[in-house]
């Protein structure tokens, strides 16, 4: 099957900043994928060269098979962007934004379809309101619906949950992921770690221009060696034999790292033969934020 | 070719929104400048026989008109489209470059020529104009608009801030305007100036059209058709260039 993007040896330079060096990326039809990395890590870039708003250097990027330069017109119908600016045209209402982005696609009849969107969007109500009089919230929800009126099959998400309050937050999530239950390739870049973790299936993560990390969600997790294993200790002292693997103490609680679970029993041992009795454990799973700082660090 | 209306009608609906700043103070400008100059001037001008000054001043003001708000409409659309970001609306659609050149520029057409309608009718009640060749009152509104329209789109591409912008506007549309003899025949000029004003394709554009009302003009009106439809035809490819190249639009 086409890949819904394909992203082949792409460079961009501004200035002496190599923005993107050799990214290759590929992302299947139906997958809901993060796009990680920390700021000016060449995500927007990325994004900017795959919906044509700027130019790669080098290498090919396509959008279900088609080239975003040569097949242009095809490549940005099968394409849906929400822009991670807050950006509105002050001079229209919500329903004239809608109808004037589906008409920028040749879309001209489309009233049934934007009244869809706007009522799963919770837009319909502020309709004919102009957009200087919408919140940020009400905002960022119209650049959802402007990147839908084209019923594209490839949305891309340019960190739509910056600043956005937790209501929207989840309203938004239960849409996305209906979108692509319905079939929608879903890419989406967010700061928010526990989104993406909970969300994605597949995760890309950039650093300085590269993909420096491009495996399943659970695969990435899975590869952080060691876990931990937070106790609260009766006496609070820990034992001498456990001090190398301590991580940290706090009101009266030890952070103990553990290469593998066969240690915890080593680790109970050890409290055992010190008198010790155990109060609270719990073992600490290691998540994407975890894979995130350990592969930053490395690289 | 629905993109390409979607888009032209979203820059009709933008200015006719504003109309009151992009229709009517242009008008009331354009009025004040008749009622001032021709109060002044015309018991003591008489551009051309048998014309007075009043009657030779409007079809010079309608074009001004024309000219400064077909400049006006592309260059801040897009200029505020870029400030504000919302231009990547525009940019994420399959729209050709040809479709956007067009756009743009057949909406300053219809600015342009709205405000010069407005000022022809409006002062119609005063004073009776002879319109002699209506074609090439056409010919040359339309041209000289298109062209107007076309160094907006340069101008709002090129134009990173709203200074840029009003520099381009002061200091080049203004003076070519102001000096292309919309108030005065360049037979009333020291030679120098006279020359002078030959070099600037606006004094054609204005001298055309004035030939198809009054029949008269300063120079043979097929040369300035001939000036005036080659700028026209230049600038178009310029921007079709520009905007293919993705010159500051996209990145």
């Amino acid at each position: 099957m086409t890949p819904a993007i394909q992203v082949r040896q792409v460079h961009k330079r501004y200035g002496s900043v190599h923005a993107l060096a050799g990214v290759d990326l590929e992302v299947r039809q139906g997958e809901f994928f993060a796009l990680l990395g920390p700021n000016g890590a060449g995500k927007t870039t990325l994004i900017n060269t795959l919906a044509g708003l700027a130019r790669a250097d080098g290498g090919s990027l396509r959008v279900m098979g088609h080239d975003v330069v040569s097949g242009y017109r095809e490549a940005r119908r099968n394409l849906g962007v929400v822009p991670q600016e807050l950006v509105f045209d002050p001079f229209f209402s919500v329903r004239e934004t809608l109808r004037i982005q589906s008409g920028y696609f040749g879309l001209r009849r489309n009233d049934a379809w934007i009244d869809e969107v706007m009522e799963r969007l919770d837009l319909t109500s502020r309709a004919g309101f102009n957009m200087r009089a919408l919140s940020g919230g009400m905002k960022r929800r119209v650049l959802v619906a402007q990147a839908l009126v084209h019923k594209p099959p490839v949305i891309v998400l340019d960190e739509p949950t910056a600043g956005v309050d937790v209501e929207l937050r989840q309203a938004l999530w239960n849409f996305v992921k209906q979108l692509n239950a319905d079939g929608h390739t879903i890419v989406l870049t967010t700061h928010y770690l526990d989104e993406a973790e909970m969300l994605c299936q597949r995760v890309a993560m950039l650093k300085q221009g590269r993909v420096v990390a491009l495996d399943t969600t659970q695969n990435l997790v899975r590869s952080v060696s060691g876990r931990q294993v937070r106790l609260r200790l009766a006496p609070d002292a820990l034992p001498p034999l456990l001090e190398p693997i301590r991580l940290g103490s706090e009101n009266g609680t030890h952070l103990l790292s553990l290469a593998d679970y066969p240690e915890l029993e080593r680790v109970m041992a050890a409290l055992r033969e010190a008198g010790s009795r155990v109060l609270e454990m719990e073992i600490v799973q290691p998540d994407l934020e975890d894979v995130f700082v350990q592969i930053m660090r490395r690289e | 070719m629905d993109g390409f209306r979607t888009l032209l009608f979203k820059e009709l609906l933008r200015f006719w929104k504003v109309s009151f700043q992009t229709v009517l103070a242009p008008l009331l400008t354009a009025l004040l400048y008749l009622l001032i100059f021709s109060h002044v001037l015309e018991e003591h001008v008489q551009p051309y026989p048998g014309v007075s000054y009043t009657a030779f001043l409007i079809p010079g003001l309608a074009m001004m008109s024309m000219l400064q708000n077909s400049f006006a409409n592309s260059s801040s659309s897009l200029i505020q489209s870029k400030i504000t970001g919302n231009i990547v609306f525009m940019l994420l659609p399959p729209l050709s470059h040809a479709e956007i050149f067009l756009a743009y520029a057949l909406a300053s057409v219809v600015r342009g020529a709205t405000v010069g309608i407005g000022v022809i009718a409006v002062t119609a009640g005063f004073i009776e104009l002879p319109v002699k060749f209506p074609l090439w009152v056409l010919a040359f509104a339309l041209f000289g608009s298109a062209i107007l329209g076309s160094l907006g789109i340069i101008a709002g591409i090129w134009a990173e801030k709203f200074d840029q912008l009003a520099a381009f506007q002061n200091f080049i549309i203004m003076p070519l305007t102001f000096l292309s003899g919309v108030f005065y025949s360049i037979h009333s000029l020291p030679p120098f100036w006279q020359a002078l004003s030959h070099v600037n394709p606006f004094f054609y554009m204005i001298d055309g059209f004035r030939y198809g009302f009054f029949g008269a003009s300063d120079v043979a009106p097929h040369l300035s058709l001939a000036i005036v439809g080659g700028s026209f035809l230049a600038l178009s490819f310029l921007t079709l260039w520009l905007l293919g190249t993705g010159y500051k639009l996209r990145q």
